[in-house]
């Protein structure tokens, strides 16, 4: 099928690796990848620090955008939870029925990459070969928002080569929030002690996630604390190859 | 100085107030032992239910039914209780309330009054009216005895003393109530309670307590609690004052079969707790001769105007968000500055309160969504949390002109959206970011620098930026 | 406070202009999907309620109808319970000839202090959370009777159990409407305000005691009519065996 993709502004500025992961699994696959260039970002982090006000346009402009699209998937669940589950919030305060309705229309089309490939595509093995040991952090959105459940550890089971190691109290959240991280620093810091420490004591030589927001404070506690430990997208994993292993 | 800095001046912020509480290790310990284990035995209650998810369905349903019409169901029930030859009481707001009660019991001729458990007896400042007027008010719960002695405040809507350990409440029963040689057991620290405050159950004349639900259709007050206090008050005393905020009410008794199974299992994780007593009005030959009912609005009003913010009414203050909440059970209670603290507090105190006075508390939080995950009564705490959020920043740039236009983070998010409504715009400024900031990442960063990025390095590195954007890469390749 | 009240409602309808006028209150469904009645046979109900009793830390002893005097002779030996108080209405048929029996016509709270512990029947019993339900009904007495004393020691027919909470306040509505009084008790008085850690006994009584009858199938009728004037009316024998509801 033809899948359009959404980039995110975060991850097409910080980590376009991600999203040539994306395109190199679908791709592999066999499905058609798109990428709009009109995009630019869903919205999410003026909605969630209380600018709501100013990010109707920029729904309006991911709706036009994406109108067309047999269906979009994003490396990200909570750029998706936005579209899902706060677009309609977005829709009542601006009182633009129109704009409602549009939003209704492309909602059951926008999927993050993990419930995609398992619940829309039916797809566990994407041919992929990752020998390292792994450990995976659901984030909050994947799964209290968009409840992809275990699909992301399905598709990592199927990796080759994989050693994957159970994270201990998974669920608990890493304490980025987005805006939450600065504001509330000391907290968030204080949340992120505790998943660092779970994340080391897997042993694990990678952590993986849905999203780059999560991993980039993961990220960055463990190359703060000079740990050996990295952090990989999903998508990475899934895209990786002999190939990559051997260059 | 961001918006809701500016909002909430005169007052500490959350994040004013968090790093204190972060840096108690006792408080950490504590907090970690408690919240971890109600985390555990709540799950395990839940879990026994295999119809769970239909009774949360109805318990919300039922409470929006309430809410919807809450001037029908408060009226029912003014009438039912009146029926019963109880007497009912409207207070607009906490010293109104407070003043009703005084007056009750000046009437009466009393100076000694006995209390069970009442959050909203707490958020009226009760005791400081009752000690103003010169009576003596004696907390029975034994949380809130402990409070009390310690003249400190509670920092759990369910375990308000989850702050002390067994050798803080032991030194403090040897000071206060006079019993020296007194172990640190629990055991030994319940009984020294319950001899201490027997004798006052069996002197004092007026008891006071709260209510967790009010039953229109019957006029029945119920009260949910584990150690006797409750029952201990709602029967000997003469005279009996029950403060119900206007939420308590409930349709009819059939109701109550669903709040029953929902509270003990969220709250203290039983499948029921030691105690549920019902009584409406009075019943000869049975408990007091007199009762009172005094129905509290204290802004609660204004929460229900709002019509995203209204769910929070719903609550049944079984505070298994709290439990859940990776902010409160880190911070603790004292951080937000209100008997209603965690998830529940961040919606409901600035909305009680005013924005004005608690504009920080809806940004206490990750955002994660636990707490929905387990509210009996699905409260939608993130998506109220957004929608205050929302409110905060509209009521400042409205109210605040230009100076509002002008304060920074108001300027650096509509430059952002202004980036973001074009995409030509927005590679402008991915390039620019790219390649010029390097200098600007580095300063923002270094010690001394203030900002966001001096916050987020101070214990996290950012990540290393990329040669080239993805669309970029995807220009040059595709 | 008149000008409260009206202030108070005001306020109220004000915030509720989003609800349409025409709306009422049985327009704003409530699904009842959940479980309104057990599904357990009578002997797994009695079976589950001492279960779940016992896991409170209150003694279950299952006894016979003939058997509860001497029940009660044992449970107050063992607890070196001399001086008993019942509620008025209490049949002598439970009471065993070696203990004093104080019958509450007004006792004051500092006598009920005093005794040695309480005997009472109750309303219904709940087997899912192992509750049992006083509403001052027959055998029960006023409330302060069953709660100043330190022990109470509560008969429970097998069939005042029901198995979940809905069959409870369904039979207890009668109760409330008429506006009795009514206790759940679920073992001990307990707090876990000290560390979370469960400590029994603090201002209820310490000791719950129970006596499960599962009562020996008896022709006589006015046995048969003491016996039902305890239980919820679905439950009542009609004299014809066989016969329950």
């Amino acid at each position: 099928m033809r899948v359009a993709l959404f980039i995110t502004c975060f991850n097409d500025t910080l980590f376009p690796q991600t999203g040539r992961a994306v395109v190199q699994v679908l791709e592999r696959l066999g499905h058609q990848v798109d990428f709009p260039f009109e995009q630019t970002c869903c919205g999410q982090m003026h909605f969630n620090t209380g600018y709501q006000r100013e990010a109707i346009p920029l729904a309006r402009r991911f709706v036009r955008v994406f109108a067309d699209a047999e269906a979009v998937v994003a490396p990200s669940a909570s750029c998706v939870a936005m579209v899902r589950h706060f677009y309609p919030m977005l829709a009542r305060l601006s009182g633009d029925e129109r704009l409602a309705a549009d939003i209704e229309a492309l909602r059951p089309r926008v999927f993050e990459l993990s419930e995609f490939l398992v619940r829309r595509l039916g797809v566990e093995d994407v041919g992929a070969y990752y020998p390292h040991r792994v450990t995976y952090h659901p984030t909050c959105h994947s799964l209290r928002m968009l409840e992809v459940g275990d699909a992301p550890l399905r598709l990592l089971r199927q990796v080759r080569g994989i050693d994957l190691v159970e994270l201990e109290s998974a669920e608990e959240c890493c304490g980025f929030g987005g805006t939450f991280a600065v504001k509330n620093a000391d907290t968030s810091l204080a949340m992120l002690a505790d998943k660092l420490r779970r994340v080391i004591d897997t042993g694990a030589e990678v952590c993986t996630a849905g999203d780059n927001s999560c991993l980039m404070q993961i990220g960055g506690a463990l190359s703060r604390e000079r740990a050996g430990v990295r952090t990989v997208h999903l998508a990475e994993i899934l895209a990786s190859t002999e190939e990559d292993a051997r260059r | 100085m961001t918006l809701d800095a500016v909002v909430t001046r005169g007052h500490p912020t959350f994040e004013q107030r968090a790093p204190a509480a972060l840096a108690d290790s006792q408080l950490r310990h504590n907090l970690r032992n408690a919240t971890g284990t109600i985390r555990r035995r709540r799950a395990a209650a839940v879990g026994e239910m295999p119809d769970w998810q239909a009774l949360r369905e109805a318990g919300r349903a039922i409470k929006e039914r309430t809410l919807r019409h809450l001037d029908h169901y408060l009226l029912q029930l003014e009438a039912a209780v009146e029926r019963a030859d109880g007497q009912v009481h409207w207070a607009r707001d906490g010293d109104e309330a407070n003043a009703i009660v005084v007056d009750i019991v000046r009437r009466h001729g009393e100076t000694a009054v006995v209390k069970s458990k009442s959050i909203t007896s707490e958020e009226t400042g009760l005791d400081a009216a009752l000690s103003a007027a010169g009576i003596t008010a004696t907390e029975t719960d034994l949380a809130e005895l402990i409070v009390q002695l310690a003249h400190d405040t509670p920092s759990h809507i369910l375990v308000p003393a989850i702050h002390f350990n067994r050798a803080q409440i032991r030194e403090l029963f040897i000071r206060e109530l006079g019993v020296p040689g007194l172990s640190d057991r629990p055991a030994d620290l319940a009984e020294a309670a319950r001899v201490y405050l027997r004798r006052k159950f069996l002197e004092t004349r007026i008891g006071i307590t709260g209510a967790n639900f009010a039953v229109a259709e019957t006029g029945t007050v119920c009260v949910v609690e584990s150690e006797g206090n409750g029952r201990m008050v709602a029967t000997l005393p003469d005279v009996l004052i029950t403060l119900a905020g206007i939420e308590k009410v409930l349709p009819t008794w059939r109701d109550l079969e669903v709040f029953l199974q929902l509270l003990p299992r969220s709250s203290t994780a039983e499948r029921m707790n030691p105690y549920n007593s019902f009584w409406t009005g009075v019943t000869e030959g049975d408990g007091p001769r007199e009762f009172h009912l005094v129905l509290l609005d204290n802004g609660r009003t204004d929460v229900l105007r709002d019509e995203v913010g209204r769910q929070a009414l719903r609550c049944i203050r079984c505070s298994a968000c709290l439990n859940v909440c990776p902010v409160y059970s880190r911070v603790g209670g004292h951080a937000y500055d209100s008997v209603y603290p965690g998830p529940i507090g961040a919606i409901l105190t600035p909305q009680l309160r005013g924005l004005a006075q608690a504009g920080s508390l809806p940004w206490a939080s990750s955002l994660c969504g636990a707490c929905y995950e387990v509210c009996p009564v699905m409260i939608n705490i993130p998506e109220a949390l957004v929608h205050l959020r929302g409110r905060v920043v509209r009521e400042g740039q409205d109210a605040r002109g230009l100076r509002g236009r002008l304060d920074p983070e108001n300027v650096a998010m509509q430059a952002v959206a202004l980036a973001f409504g074009d995409a030509r715009r927005f590679e402008a400024a991915q390039r620019l970011l790219l390649r010029g900031a390097g200098p600007v990442t580095r300063a923002g960063a270094a010690p001394g620098g203030r900002g966001p990025l001096a916050a987020w390095t101070t214990l996290r590195d950012l990540p290393d930026l990329p040669g080239q954007t993805f669309r970029d890469w995807w220009r040059e390749n595709r | 406070m008149s000008g409260a009240r009206e202030d108070v409602l005001r306020r109220v309808r004000a915030a509720l202009r989003d609800v349409p006028t025409g709306e009422t209150p049985e327009d704003v469904p409530v699904p009842r999907d959940y479980r309104g009645a057990g599904v357990l046979q009578r002997e797994e109900v009695a079976a589950l309620f001492a279960e779940r009793v016992a896991e409170y830390r209150a003694t279950v002893h299952r006894v016979t109808q003939d058997g509860i005097a001497e029940a009660v002779a044992e449970a107050c030996a063992r607890r070196g319970a001399r001086r008993i108080v019942v509620p008025p209405d209490l049949p002598d048929g439970w009471l065993p000839g070696e203990i004093e029996v104080v019958r509450d016509e007004g006792l004051s709270n500092a006598a009920l202090n005093d005794s040695d512990g309480v005997l009472s029947g109750c309303a219904l019993g709940i087997a899912q959370t192992g509750t049992i339900v006083l509403d001052g009904g027959p055998r029960q007495g006023r409330r302060a009777i069953t709660l100043l004393p330190d022990y109470h020691l509560c008969v429970v027919f097998a069939d005042q159990l029901v198995e979940l909470v809905p069959e409870a306040i369904a039979l207890l509505e009668a109760a409330a409407r008429t506006g009795r009084p009514v206790t759940f008790i679920s073992g001990p008085s307990a707090t876990s305000d000290i560390e979370l850690q469960r400590v029994e006994g603090v201002h209820g009584p310490r000791t719950l005691e129970v006596l499960l009858v599962e009562e020996a199938v008896t022709q006589s009728p006015v046995l048969r009519r003491q016996r039902n004037a305890t239980r919820p009316a679905h439950v009542r024998e009609s004299g014809r065996t066989g016969s329950r509801r």
